[in-house]
């Protein structure tokens, strides 16, 4: 080997380049490939596309109106009325599929709404530490401890239900939950000396939390965006059942529920158990397309 | 082979090939490896990263990842072969006859677990009872010179310092009384002297228990201290072996010379000379390869190279070159002594620090990591900055970087002018004169960015520049860091470790910087990529003027880049002066301690001191001199009673020691005859 240049060293043979560019996309794709094949995720990604479906198409689908009272009350399953009809004659298969709708909407922004405050808190704990995490870390633990229901329930009765009021009690009570998650991305995460590098040129905290820290720690946010969908399905059809969520004629899976579960003894059960079952599907197959997530996220 | 031979080796492995099955295509990684341990022996394995080594020594007991395959040749440990054997041998042959012991001692101790009950778990497995095993693993603890063994057993993992970590490790795999232990990478997370530790006790465990070693280390000196023969490895292949020392000092494959004179070796300074480096770089896993390996790098390929598999030739004895042209490497030319850089003329006065310390508050305990530095750095010169871990070297460079502030007290001075605490506070002339290359680029680089939006920012914030101007000045630096233009638009991950620091280089030297830190610049990369980017720094620190501040574990990469040195022992100067000086001696006792732990490709001195102990808690630092229960030389009576000042020993060279620097020359020069 004679006297070799330096500069003739690294720049690699354009071989690594492509083989690295390759790698990286087929990385991202080998992401998406095991996602796809996660049984997991294909289990509960069908199951929320039905929902989905229905939700915006339910008019077309759905047999009958969801309000009409045109048939006799309580006819069991079968027959025109498949899943049977309620005390008021209206058609059970019907109420079920429009009822999606309402908590198809409310269930994200919820999500959007604990996400959103939490990662913002989560991110200035994480990031200043100190006073302010040992302050707000004391608050959210205090908070953590409230009986949950028993606040809801109190902060609807004075706030008035309406679903404006249910979405945003929901979305608050998810805030501290979602805040501890972020918080100790962050704390993991500012421990790069990017950080570090970023407050040697100068730039100020907001700059370093969203636009360094930020785009490193989307994938515990999403999946915690996820979770929180299933929480808030939830959440929302129990505080529907509770009586301070969706107020009524409203076709919500809680109310529902709510409304005939004490005949349940009197073999109604078809009532109350199809949007049972249509909540535990929704709540089951957003957690299964969550677990998915993590589990691809972690590999 | 003869069957008496097979059957008394510790471990032999015969033309092993092993592939990784990746997303369905099998790569191949292992192309036909064979060597030979004697029972008794130390062997290692040397190489690159991703040239094979941990995979040749975990297909050579059968634990391989999942997606690994075996795909031709046999390992034989004392002559069983492994590769045939049924779950049930294996398992009966990895509880009793072979260890392992991997490079985090944290991954292979359970942290919740109490560590008497990890080590006595051992000895319960092979059958001790609960009163048993609990003796012989205090037993095992003292084996392995942990002094305070019952104590040791009371402690949770994270009670413990790396090093003794590490020994309760070695304590475990050595439950078994194995035939075959293996290390890889054992010491590298450890502090050099803590290597120094770890290492004599192996050395001592293989005279006492007899096993038989395969040690991985990309450390040639550990190496070289270690083991009797080692086989250098590249691409999936051993290319030479032979005894240890006669490999470094005289190699005979074209591999193996370029590698080693990528070394900064044997005092080499940068003021002498650039250091060679290996053309190409490393092939990427699973790339169709030349019948020999290097063929692609080699000054001495010809065609019968890329088509005919080379065989074993011996032209030394007890040395195996797989080459064609072992007869030509002679030939290999290093590459003509130009200096990287010329001697400074010192110049201006830069930085200046005066009785700066800092003070931790602990649990209520002060914890004093830097106690009254005054230290001076001129224009263009690299002040190297040497220590254990724990003796402040982090410490000051983040003072200086204001990324923490300073105690009360001391100042920092940026030509002349006094410098605020925390960079926060600074201005921004003053930001930007002061940057750092952290030690770890895929740490130091955002990885959500791409290389040309990291440097624009820079740019922007430290230099001002914006539009035309900011995109001449990307330019201008993509040039002098020698990246080409594509990558600029990649993101760090897709670079190879080596490209990813000059993106840190040149994130660093954005805005004209007057004092670069280099905090451990070069200890993530290999070897050929390492003097590479020395060579860059010495070229952009001549070009830019800018003064540095190294720290290094690694003495070669100090001395090479190092103008003047100084030492630190617990947060204070021990030892200040030229770096030819400190070098030379004569030593401050901590320095020539230093000096003679650190593992060198060179070999170590006749007489090595050893350093024992570890460095004393900063909470509870001793009396009198801080480094006198460690001290070879201490004076009874006068070192724990008094504290010697930092004082001008010969122009130029500052020492804190009671011993005159007459007598120390004397005492070291009759330890060195
Ligand atoms: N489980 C795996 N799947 C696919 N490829 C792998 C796997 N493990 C290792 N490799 C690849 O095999 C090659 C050899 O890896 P190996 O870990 O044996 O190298 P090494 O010499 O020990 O390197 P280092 O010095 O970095 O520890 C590398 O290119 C590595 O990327
Ligand atoms: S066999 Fe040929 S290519 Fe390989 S090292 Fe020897 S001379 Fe170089
Ligand atoms: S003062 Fe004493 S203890 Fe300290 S370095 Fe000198 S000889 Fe050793
Ligand atoms: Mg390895």
């Amino acid at each position: 080997m004679s006297a070799v240049d330096p500069t003739a060293f690294e720049p690699p043979a354009p071989l690594e380049d492509a083989g690295a560019a390759a790698d990286r996309r087929s990385a991202r794709r080998e992401k998406l490939r095991l996602f796809v094949r996660n049984p997991s995720a294909i289990i509960g990604g069908a199951i929320l596309i039905f929902w989905i479906i229905c939700a915006i198409f339910g008019d077309v689908i759905a047999p009958y109106s969801p309000f009409a009272t045109d048939f006799d009350g309580h006819v069991p399953p079968g027959g025109t009325n498949i899943l049977g009809t309620d005390q008021l004659g209206r058609d059970v298969l019907s109420r079920v599929i429009i009822g999606s709708r309402d908590v198809l909407i409310a269930a994200p922004i919820c999500a959007i709404i604990g996400v959103g405050l939490g990662t913002l808190l989560g991110m200035l704990m994480g990031y200043y530490r100190g006073w302010l995490d040992d302050t707000l870390g004391r608050v959210i633990e205090a908070f953590l401890a409230l009986p949950v229901p028993l606040v809801a329930l109190l902060a609807l009765a004075a706030l008035g239900s309406s679903t404006t009021t249910v979405v945003l009690t929901v979305g608050i009570f998810f805030t501290p939950i979602v805040a501890r998650t972020v918080r100790a991305a962050v704390l993991a995460e500012r421990e790069n000396d990017y950080v570090q590098a970023a407050k040697l040129r100068g730039e100020n905290g907001l700059y370093i939390m969203f636009r360094e820290i930020l785009p490193n720690i989307t994938g515990p946010i999403v999946v915690e965006f996820t979770v929180r969908i299933g929480y808030a399905v939830f959440t929302i059809a129990f505080l529907s059942f509770l009586g301070v969520g969706i107020q009524p004629p409203t076709p919500d899976w809680g109310l529902m529920v709510s409304e005939e579960y004490a005949l349940i003894i009197g073999g109604y059960w078809w009532v109350t158990v199809f949007p049972a079952l249509a909540i535990a599907s929704l709540v089951i197959a957003v957690n299964l397309v969550a677990d998915a997530m993590q589990e691809v996220n972690e590999r | 082979m003869s069957a008496t031979e097979a059957r008394t080796a510790a471990l032999k492995v015969e033309d092993l090939e092993v592939a990784y099955d990746v997303r369905g295509v099998l790569r191949p990684v292992l192309r036909g490896v064979s060597f030979e341990i004697r029972p008794g022996e130390a062997y290692g394995l040397v190489g690159e990263s991703g040239c094979g080594k941990s995979t040749t020594a975990y297909a050579a007991v059968r634990y391989l990842p999942g997606n690994g395959h075996i795909t031709a040749g046999r390992a034989l440990i004392g002559g069983d072969d492994v590769t045939a054997m049924g779950a049930e041998d294996l398992r009966a042959l990895r509880a009793s006859r072979i260890s392992m012991v991997y490079q985090d001692p944290g991954q292979s101790l359970n942290p919740t677990i109490k560590v008497g009950k990890q080590v006595a778990e051992a000895f319960a497995v092979l059958g001790a009872s609960k009163e048993e095993a609990r003796e012989r693993a205090i037993e095992a603890l003292r084996r392995v010179r942990i002094a305070d063994a019952e104590r040791v057993m009371e402690r949770y993992p994270y009670q413990l310092s790396g090093g003794m970590q590490q020994r309760a490790v070695i304590a475990m795999a050595l439950a078994c009384d194995p035939q075959l232990l293996i290390l890889d990478e054992p010491t590298t997370g450890l502090d050099a002297t803590v290597e120094a530790e770890v290492l004599d006790l192996v050395a001592n465990l293989r005279d006492e228990t007899g096993a038989a070693i395969l040690l991985i280390a990309h450390n040639l000196g550990v190496v070289r201290r270690t083991c009797d023969r080692v086989g250098i490895m590249y691409a999936g292949r051993i290319v030479e072996e032979g005894i240890a020392g006669e490999v470094f000092d005289d190699p005979q494959h074209p591999y193996t010379v370029g590698l080693l004179r990528c070394l900064p070796r044997r005092g080499a300074a940068k003021s002498e000379r650039r250091l060679d480096t290996i053309p190409g770089s490393l092939p990427l896993i699973g790339t169709p390869l030349p019948a020999c390996v290097f063929e692609d790098r080699c000054a001495l390929a010809s065609a019968e190279c890329r088509t005919a598999l080379p065989t074993a030739s011996h032209p030394r004895p007890d040395r195996t070159v797989f080459c064609h042209h072992v007869d030509r490497v002679a030939e290999l030319v290093a590459a003509p002594v130009t200096a990287a850089a010329g001697e400074v003329a010192p110049g201006e006065v830069v930085l200046q620090l005066e009785d700066v310390s800092k003070t931790f508050r602990q649990g209520g305990h002060e914890v004093r990591a830097l106690v009254g530095v005054d230290l001076e750095l001129r224009a263009g010169e690299t002040l190297g900055l040497v220590g254990e871990s724990g003796s402040g070297k982090t410490t000051l460079a983040k003072a200086i970087l204001g990324i923490h502030a300073a105690d009360q007290g001391g100042v920092i001075r940026l030509d002349g002018e006094t410098l605020a605490g925390l960079t926060t506070q600074r201005s921004a002339d003053a930001r930007r004169a002061i940057q750092i290359i952290f030690q770890n680029p895929d740490s130091a680089l955002n990885r959500s960015k791409t290389v040309r939006s990291i440097l624009s920012r820079a740019l922007s914030k430290l230099a001002g520049l914006s539009g035309q101007a900011a995109d001449d000045r990307l330019e201008k630096i993509r040039e002098e860091v020698v990246l080409s233009p594509r990558h600029l638009d990649l993101k760090p991950r897709q670079l190879s470790g080596g490209l990813k620091q000059r993106v840190a280089i040149g994130n660093a030297f954005a805005g004209d910087p007057r004092i670069v830190v280099c905090d451990e610049p070069t200890s993530a990369l290999d070897v050929s990529v390492q003097a590479a980017i020395l060579n860059l720094l010495a070229d952009l620190q001549r070009d830019e003027q800018a003064s540095y501040i190294v720290i290094s574990h690694d003495l070669g990469v100090v001395r090479y880049l190092s103008d003047r040195i100084a030492v630190l022992y617990l947060g204070r100067l021990m030892e200040v002066g030229d770096a030819a000086t400190v070098f030379a001696g004569p030593h401050h006792p901590y320095t020539e301690a230093l000096l003679s732990a650190v593992p060198s490709v060179d070999g170590d001195p006749p007489a090595r001191i050893r350093l024992e102990g570890e460095v004393p808690s900063a909470i509870d630092v001793p009396s009198g001199c801080v480094f006198h229960t460690r001290c070879p030389r201490a004076i009874q009576g006068t070192c724990e009673a008094s504290e010697p000042p930092l004082v001008e020993v010969e122009a130029g060279h500052m020492m804190r020691c009671h011993i005159p620097i007459d007598e120390l020359r004397r005492l070291q020069a009759t330890d060195a005859g």
